[in-house]
């Protein structure tokens, strides 16, 4: 076991079924990181997410978190800080329960663990919306009056409530707008520069990774077809298919972009 | 046995409890519904100290008498008092109905928890038990057990309340399947939150509006069996019950027809109180879903409709908005989504029209295309096409442009094909309506296009069910159907941003061969300047309905002359730079 | 697909086996006063010894149910305690009566709420009142009690159609007709009630849905998208509404015969439930069980019809 590891996965298998979704699936996570991982739909990166939260299946293999497995562990049989992973994820609509304040669902993952009172659970609020940036008055209302953006901003706030040692983030970014976007991503790495979280990072979209990953995995098909440092994964990939996925996403300028059709279109012929 | 497991998805109530209370009280039918219920109920708490007579009092000379002389609604086949005899049957009624919806929500809320939130075996075998509870006809199962139950109405209540338990049930499990799904479910467990607490925090309080809905419901249900048992003469007949009084008058209807109206009324006038609360409730939770007729507000007057144009009509321009504004009715007057956009399209150029979410893009193109939701309207402005006004075009005039020369290409292909037609009569049906082509000439071109948007196997997807084909392939269908009749102007709607990065890729470069194939002009809805850049020519930004900057597209991204475009391109993310690692030494690791 | 019917074939038949004897134990689990019933209050306790002996009452629970079991299976559901008849005959003779009412109410039920939810659904107005006024009258009023103001009016007041009684269809159409009016027309409206609501919400969810966006921006006229593509995308809905009313009605008509003395299933039930005549009631529980199975079934094929996804499964 390497102890600079925070996460450590290794050949983990998935199955739904006869479906094959994680191939052996072996990635590594370090303290205060951000791994990006990325791939098309289907691609088994939010299964991946899911397995290491422990709120998804697990066919074989070894999640080693500080070197303990808690591969099939459910969230609530954890102990330690592996109970401490959070998650944020994709929808941040469908991610806070439209009935209960703001105040509720931030304190909801301290009371869960039983690790204050509900008293001293709710003097914490306050300064959990400080670091998210929301106003501190946020607190007695409810989902439904914030935007897309303050809502994942709550949805952090939420994760950060148990000062965790990893975030999982599923596609967190991909149904804001894009000056939301910005300002979201903005938010994860101030906040890791300052508590040294590490976040696994799941998204689409190779340009969010890049701007915000220190290493990328991408995937496809259950499997991680390449895993290394940012920059060459996202500008100089080695995998054909990273090749294909970094030519495909459009850039947002005319010249630019009219090389990288060629040079996409150059690639589909050479297939 | 009546099904409402459709119930719609339920709303937040407002600020707590109480509040919710106190809007559903505001409706006048709820509030009727709730006195007439609070009545009932205390006329049955106080029967004793309401009621003329004792419930078994008779005199002999006043059976089946008129109204009057001291029997307000007249005397019974036996000659007891009605009025009485009523009083005393309200406790009866609401006792058994009492019963039977305990029974029922106590048996299908537990049962219906169980096996919508942890599904697999158990859901199986339960919706197995429900289904065929559900499939049973009540009443002959009630009044086969009768020798066994004996007469006792409140054990048929019970096996009633059994047979009803379905209802809550199905409502439960469907409710709790719809909930499990939400991201919020997964944070609870994922904070280490118990399957029980999760139920009890996240789930009931969801479903708990819905069952008051059914409860209420069921409880008319079983008020109208209970009486049907005791008219049959089930009931115990020495218990004065409105079932058992209209027995009597029926028995006595040729001499006193009067006698079955009060009972039944007494019946009616309960249940549609169970019914009108049920409504107050839903109405109060579906509120805002959908504008009820006769509060949508009048269009305010528009400006006048003349196009007031200093530059001279130009042949190149196919279409041409002016100033358009769309809205819909919203609490006390417009809400307006579109707010006097401008934007001119030349022909077989492809227009970018750009935007966050709601910048009221989408709503634009669907204005053009007269296919606004449910309320919208064109509230003013002017939308030259071909130099018609499509502003304030009724829908017949419109029918005939559309297909044949505004097309329309949506976001979602999985959800814009129909699921029960095959995809070749969804490509043939539109042609031979719009072209008057013959069927099989229709089938002919349709095989032909899918073969031009790059499927593999045509005859294969002509004869698939949408469900059998790729979201990708699907939106290729969708192409192909758009441009089956080739047509002057496709709209697309953020075409390829439910699909992935590769496909998307191979999407845009087919609507590109497209468009020069068939000279069309297309808008392209998108929030993607990626996607801008790639494929349009120019480009109009939006930004609360209004179009903030109209450019062409090589100087809009060189030169933005808007501060909010020079805002958002400056949050697309192209770094050149990416993030070093280093090890945290010190981590604060207080939040 | 014809797994899937043969499943639901054979779920439906281990629950019509699960039913019976549940309710055979119920009913033989409590017949002590049966054979006083069935001779009178004079008979004399030998008298009731014998007539016990016959029915095999004195026999344990579980060889009589054997004995019911192994006639049933084969077709033959005993004889009636009271009638000296067969079982299985007197079904046959009550059977069609029921079964036409209840058919003749399906259909109107289904046409006039299928005309009322789609106008509705698509233009709102009258139509979307009168299915608010229904659903609360229609369901609050018992059919029975309505059936019983129906009689007083038409009947006793003004003398336009018969009070009670049931002419076959065979004898004569018309006076089948006139017969089955008033019954129909009481049985009906809680069914217009729950189903032109249910309908109206089918059809305005299904032309919310996109496609029906995308296939007008086709060309193709509101009269298909309405017809061809939400009220087909609605059906499934739609018939099962109209199942369980079937399943409702056909329990419902013990009460309406009783009012309108029509000799159908329900009054049989009645009779054979007041009297503890336990073959009789044991066959119409079987009776009941198949129809709605086979109305089941029915609505499974056509569901498969017209959805492609059941049809592939």
């Amino acid at each position: 076991m390497n102890p600079q590891l925070l996460v450590d996965c290794i050949d983990v298998n998935t199955h739904f079924g006869a479906l094959h979704v994680l191939k052996n699936v072996s990635l590594t996570i370090r303290p205060g990181e951000t791994v990006g991982l990325v791939g098309e739909s289907g691609s088994g990166k939010t299964t991946l997410g899911r397995a290491i939260l422990g709120i998804g299946p697990v066919s074989s293999g070894r999640i080693l978190f500080n070197g303990t497995d808690i591969a099939g562990c459910p969230p609530g049989a954890r102990a330690g800080e592996a109970a401490a992973i959070q998650a944020v994820f994709q929808d941040p609509y469908s991610s806070l329960n439209p009935s209960m304040t703001i105040e509720d669902i931030l304190i909801e993952p301290v009371i869960a663990r039983g690790l204050a009172s509900r008293v001293d659970a709710t003097a914490q609020v306050r300064k959990l919306l400080k670091q998210v940036a929301l106003p501190t008055d946020a607190a007695q209302r409810y989902p439904r009056e914030f935007s897309g953006g303050q809502r994942q901003r709550v949805a952090i706030a939420r994760a950060l409530a148990l000062s965790p040692r990893l975030i999982v983030c599923d596609e967190p970014v991909s149904a804001l707008d894009l000056s939301t976007q910005a300002r979201v991503l903005d938010l994860f790495i101030e906040i890791q520069e300052r508590t040294g979280v590490a976040y696994l990072f799941v998204s689409h979209d190779l340009s969010v990774v890049r701007h915000i990953s220190h290493r990328v995995a991408v995937m496809r098909s259950g499997e991680i077809v390449e895993f290394g440092e940012c920059d060459q994964v996202t500008a100089r990939p080695a995998h054909d298919y990273t090749r294909r996925l970094l030519l495909a996403a459009p850039v947002a300028d005319p010249i630019r972009q009219a090389e990288r059709r060629a040079a996409f279109q150059a690639l589909e012929k050479g297939n | 046995m009546t099904d409402f497991s459709n119930e719609p998805t339920s709303r937040s109530p407002k600020q707590g409890r109480f509040a919710f209370a106190r809007a559903v009280l505001a409706n006048p039918l709820g509030l009727v519904a709730c006195v007439m219920l609070v009545a009932v109920l205390c006329v049955a708490a106080f029967a004793p100290f309401i009621a003329p007579y004792a419930p078994g009092d008779l005199q002999i000379f006043k059976m089946n008498a008129p109204p009057g002389d001291g029997y307000l609604l007249g005397g019974d086949g036996a000659g007891r008092d009605i009025l009485t005899r009523l009083i005393y049957g309200s406790r009866n009624t609401l006792a058994g109905a009492a019963v039977a919806v305990g029974v029922a929500g106590l048996i299908g809320v537990v049962t219906g928890l169980i096996a919508g939130y942890f599904g697999g075996n158990r859901d199986v075998v339960l919706s197995w038990v429900s289904d065929g509870l559900m499939a049973l006809p009540a009443l002959i199962v009630l009044l086969a057990f009768y020798q066994a139950l004996g007469a006792s109405i409140y054990l048929s209540m019970i096996v009633f309340g059994i047979m009803l338990s379905p209802s809550f049930f199905r409502l439960t499990r469907n409710l709790v399947n719809g909930v499990k799904h939400e991201l919020y479910i997964d944070a609870a467990r994922v904070s280490g939150l118990s399957d029980l607490r999760i139920i009890v925090r996240h789930v009931l309080r969801v479903i708990r509006a819905p069952l008051v809905i059914q409860t209420s419901i069921v409880a008319g249900i079983a008020i109208v069996i209970q009486a049907g048992l005791e008219f049959l003469g089930l009931g115990d007949p020495a218990t004065p019950t409105w079932g058992g009084m209209l027995q009597n008058a029926f028995a006595n209807m040729y001499t006193a027809p009067m006698a079955i109206l009060w009972p039944g009324l007494a019946i009616s006038v309960t249940v549609a109180s169970f019914v009108l609360l049920a409504n107050a409730i839903r109405d109060r939770l579906q509120q805002g879903d959908r504008v009820t007729a006769g509060t949508t507000p009048k269009p305010k007057p528009a400006p006048s409709s003349s196009h007031p144009r200093g530059d001279s009509p130009d042949d190149d321009v196919l279409l041409d908005v002016r100033d358009l504004v769309v809205g819909y009715p919203g609490k006390g007057g417009w809400t307006e989504v579109v707010r006097g956009v401008s934007l001119t399209l030349r022909r077989g150029e492809v227009l970018g029209l750009v935007g966050e979410s709601g910048s009221g893009k989408t709503q634009t193109a669907f204005a053009i295309l007269g296919l606004l939701s449910e309320g919208g309207r064109v509230l003013s402005g002017s939308i030259l096409f071909d130099g018609q006004d499509l502003a304030h075009f009724s829908e017949k005039e419109m029918r005939p442009l559309r297909g044949k020369r505004i097309a329309y290409v949506p976001q979602e292909p999985m959800s814009n094909l129909d699921p029960v037609f095959r995809i070749g009569y969804q490509l043939v049906e539109p042609m031979v309506a719009v072209l008057g082509i013959s069927r099989t000439e229709a089938k002919a071109r349709a095989l032909e296009l899918l073969a031009r948007v790059g499927l593999p196997d045509p005859k294969r997807t002509f004869s698939a069910y949408p469900h059998e084909i790729s979201g990708g392939m699907a939106q290729r269908v969708l192409i192909a159907g758009a441009v089956s009749c080739k047509p002057d102007l496709l709209i697309a709607d953020e075409p390829t941003t439910a699909l992935d990065v590769t496909v998307q890729a191979e999407v845009l470069e087919l609507m590109r061969n497209l468009q020069a194939e068939f000279g069309m002009s297309m808008i392209l809805v998108t929030h993607n300047f990626g996607v801008v850049a790639d494929s349009c020519e120019r480009v109009a930004v939006m930004k609360d309905g209004a179009v903030v900057e109209m450019q062409e597209v090589t100087k809009l991204f060189a030169e933005p002359a808007h501060p909010y475009t020079k805002m958002l391109l400056g949050s697309v993310l192209n770094d050149t730079t990416v993030r070093s690692y280093v090890a945290p030494r010190n981590p604060e690791v207080t939040a | 697909m014809i797994t899937y019917l043969a499943k639901r074939i054979a779920s439906g038949l281990v629950l019509l086996a699960i039913v019976t004897t549940i309710t055979f134990v119920m009913l033989f689990g409590a017949t002590e006063n049966v054979a006083q019933n069935i001779l009178g209050e004079n008979a004399t306790s030998a008298q009731i010894v014998a007539l016990e002996q016959r029915l095999g009452l004195d026999q344990p629970l579980h060889v009589q149910y054997g004995k019911w079991l192994s006639g049933a299976v084969r077709g033959d559901l005993g004889t009636s305690w009271l009638q000296s008849e067969r079982v299985s005959t007197i079904l046959l003779h009550r059977l069609p009566v029921t079964l036409s009412m209840v058919s003749l109410a399906i259909l109107v039920i289904g046409i006039v709420s299928a005309v009322l939810g789609v106008i509705a659904a698509v233009r709102g107005g009258w139509a979307d009142k009168v299915i608010q006024v229904i659903s609360v009258v229609g369901f609050s009023m018992p059919n029975f009690w309505l059936g019983l103001i129906l009689v007083v009016i038409f009947a006793l007041t003004l003398r336009w159609l018969p009070a009670t009684g049931y002419v076959p269809f065979s004898s004569s159409p018309g006076g089948w007709l006139a017969s089955l009016a008033l019954p129909v027309t009481a049985i009906v409206l809680s069914g217009i009630a729950s189903a032109s609501q249910q309908i109206r919400g089918a059809v305005m969810d299904a032309l919310r849905q996109d496609y029906i966006r995308t296939l007008r921006a086709r060309g193709v006229g509101p009269g298909s998208v309405v017809i061809r593509h939400a009220l087909r995308n609605a059906l499934p809905a739609a018939l099962t509404v109209l199942s369980v009313q079937f399943i409702a009605l056909l329990g419902g008509a013990a009460i309406i015969e009783r009012v309108f003395a029509i000799p159908g299933l329900g009054s049989l039930t009645v009779q054979a439930s007041l009297s503890g005549d336990i073959p009789v009631l044991m066959g119409v529980v079987v009776a009941a069980i198949i129809i709605v199975l086979i109305v089941n079934v029915t609505i499974d094929i056509i569901h498969a019809w017209v959805n492609p996804k059941v049809r592939l499964q």
